[in-house]
């Protein structure tokens, strides 16, 4: 072999921007050595949909919608902090049952995170029986979103003020019933996930983030917990009904002695996360106030207070990825001055250098699974063809699409 | 980490009595929520950016802060840049935010980086280099984040003056409706195929994306 064909080490191992092994387009570089990564990089923002430029062109009312669309699964926390923060911004008090039934949703919505991430870890160690099988008992969860809500995704459940249903009386059982599902199953659950040979080894110092680069890169949620740091905003901040309630954060030296790291101390925390949200849920349903659901239930009136609202304020939620942080300032207009949404998978991503230097090559899915990315989906396509690059809009994807059924059907 | 935990008021004082003059307003607000209405604090602090490095150093000194995320807004004649922290996490009930509000006049853009000493804080500044066009001075890497490579130089989604998005770059999708060029519809024939699989499938050519956008936020 000449010396120009050989590979120089380290070579280049590009994966992304979409990838069977990824879940959501982002694009990794990685320098090799032999399986060894020597060098990670990514770029995010293959799929950004602007929907802060979106949101500051708009008033509250309508970005609650936008905000549910932020993220598919997490999508009552977005809700729920902007809503928040607009509310201060607005000075006004929400009522406290709707404080119980936001936490009500947002715990469920965990229950529901979690599962469908302990599914998709599993798929990535190509334990696929067990992607089917947690998927299967996640449904359970869907289907009480879906009666308290009306909708699988995209709840549309929280108003500014409040929320934009009750729950009614006869709920209750279904409710209960779903808990102690999960409350059974909670055993069998830690039992696959944690005593599995392949598992554990898999996961067991693999992807490993230490306690002080989980401070220093600023993560949040059940990746900074699994790397030891006490963290959680539902504890830490109280608001909704989290202030009322029994909770303190979910820690893997709890249940295992010691805290490495790893992914495995995340598929605990996770999974444990389920129980605590099971708990949550009980005890809000104990103590769940009567009254008033909203603040005020006529739109152009909650429009009208809009535009007397002068000021800044946050509001944060402890997602089931993490806290999500979104800030608004309002100068007395319709739409906000200025918005900022901060999502969960935001502040954990700059981790995955740290988790996937020295890691093995095949261990790429799974760590980068094991931070739950919640990227975002894309409504635009890049093309290269004969050396051309492009993009494609939506409304030419959408032509072509009727152009190729036409064609299908002649 | 220092032992005793500060009251808000108190971590407000540390940073008067030291910068002084230099803060221009400090304020502290706080909302209670839920049946039992305990607190949750906010601290807002509006500081020369000459002094924000200190303060940040001031605040390490108190807790290691957690940067949540640095948002901007375009106020017109400046630029504001607002730090936002939060202290004594891991503390029930404990922990504050603590927001530093630096204002930056438009003729001059620029603004240390913090990464030497909250690494984290990378991301974040790359994101404000690209949406509002501010120099982060001593960035160490400063590539684009979230904006596509052909995206205009010079263009910044955040600002509000003359080099916000334009116009021309703003896709309207509601306006666009249907495709205008579209093939012509073919003639399906009733005894050829089943009347209900042709409908079937006029009905998917017509609604074109909605399966694939359901899909979407399944895989979000």
């Amino acid at each position: 072999m000449s010396d120009d064909t050989k590979k120089a080490v380290p070579y280049t191992v590009p994966i992304g921007p979409t990838h069977p092994a990824l879940k959501e387009p982002v694009m990794f570089t990685f320098q090799m050595e032999g399986e060894r990564i020597l060098k990670a990089d990514f770029a995010p923002g293959q799929a950004h949909r602007a929907i802060e430029w979106m949101g500051m062109r708009r008033n509250p009312v309508q970005i609650v919608h936008l905000t549910d669309r932020i993220c598919g699964i997490c999508g009552v926390s977005h809700t729920l902090s902007f809503a928040r923060a607009v509310e201060q911004v607005m000075e006004i008090e929400v009522p406290e049952r709707a404080d119980y039934i936001r936490a009500i949703i947002a715990e469920f919505e965990r229950i529901q995170s979690h599962i469908l991430w302990a599914g998709v870890a599993a798929h990535e160690l190509g334990y696929d029986t067990l992607l089917h099988l947690s998927w299967r008992v996640r449904e359970f969860a869907m289907d009480v979103l879906e009666l308290l809500t009306g909708n699988r995704v995209n709840y549309g459940i929280i108003q500014v003020g409040g929320v934009r249903r009750d729950i009614t009386p006869d709920q209750h059982e279904t409710i209960h019933n779903c808990l102690d599902y999960y409350s059974d199953l909670k055993a069998k659950l830690l039992q696959v996930f944690l005593e599995d040979k392949t598992i554990q080894m898999r996961c067991r110092d693999c992807g490993v983030l230490t306690h002080e680069e989980a401070l220093k890169l600023c993560t949040v949620g059940p990746t900074a917990r699994a790397s030891g740091v006490k963290m959680d905003v539902r504890v830490d901040y109280p608001y909704a009904a989290y202030g009322d309630l029994e909770i303190s954060p979910v820690l893997p030296d709890a249940y295992l002695g010691e805290t490495r790291g790893d992914v495995y101390d995340r598929i605990v925390v996770r999974l444990l996360e389920v129980d605590q949200s099971v708990d949550l849920i009980r005890q809000c349903l104990d103590l769940i106030p009567a009254g008033d659901i909203t603040w005020e239930a006529k739109i152009p009136k909650i429009l009208s207070a809009f535009k007397k609202a002068h000021g800044e304020a946050i509001g944060r939620h402890e997602a089931p990825r993490g806290e999500v942080f979104h800030y608004v300032r309002m100068d007395g207009k319709e739409h906000p001055t200025t918005w900022k949404v901060k999502a969960s998978s935001y502040s954990n991503l700059m981790s995955w250098i740290p988790m996937l230097e020295g890691e093995q090559i095949a261990d790429i899915p799974i760590v980068v699974a094991s931070i739950d990315p919640c990227l975002s989906c894309t409504d635009r396509v890049a093309i290269v063809r004969d050396g051309r690059r492009g993009i494609m809009t939506k409304e030419e994807l959408t032509r072509l699409s009727v152009e190729k059924t036409r064609r299908l059907m002649r | 980490m220092s032992e005793a935990r500060l009251t808000p008021e108190e971590i407000v004082e540390v940073f008067t009595r030291e910068f002084g003059d230099g803060i221009r307003e400090a304020r502290i607000t706080e909302r209670r929520e839920g049946s039992k209405k305990i607190a949750n604090y906010n601290i807002w602090i509006d500081i020369d950016r000459d002094l924000f490095r200190p303060a940040l150093e001031k605040l390490m000194e108190i807790h290691f802060p957690h940067l949540a995320v640095v948002s901007g807004s375009d106020l017109g004649d400046g630029l504001e840049l607002l730090y936002h922290f939060t202290i004594y996490y891991g503390t029930r009930h404990g922990e504050y935010t603590v927001t530093f509000t630096v204002l930056l006049p438009k003729d001059d853009l620029r603004m240390p980086t913090i990464t030497d000493l909250i690494p984290g804080a990378l991301f974040t500044e790359r994101e404000k280099q690209e949406m509002l066009g501010i120099e982060i001075v001593d960035i160490p890497d400063s590539r684009r984040l979230f904006l596509p490579e052909e995206f205009p130089e010079g263009v910044y989604p955040w600002r509000k003056d003359e080099t916000g998005v334009p116009d021309h770059m703003v896709k309207d999708l509601w306006a666009v409706g249907r495709p205008a060029n579209r093939p012509a519809r073919p003639v399906v024939k009733k005894e050829e195929q089943g009347e209900v699989q042709a409908e079937g499938t006029t009905e998917a050519a017509v609604k074109g994306k909605k399966p694939s956008e359901e899909e979407e936020q399944r895989h979000e």
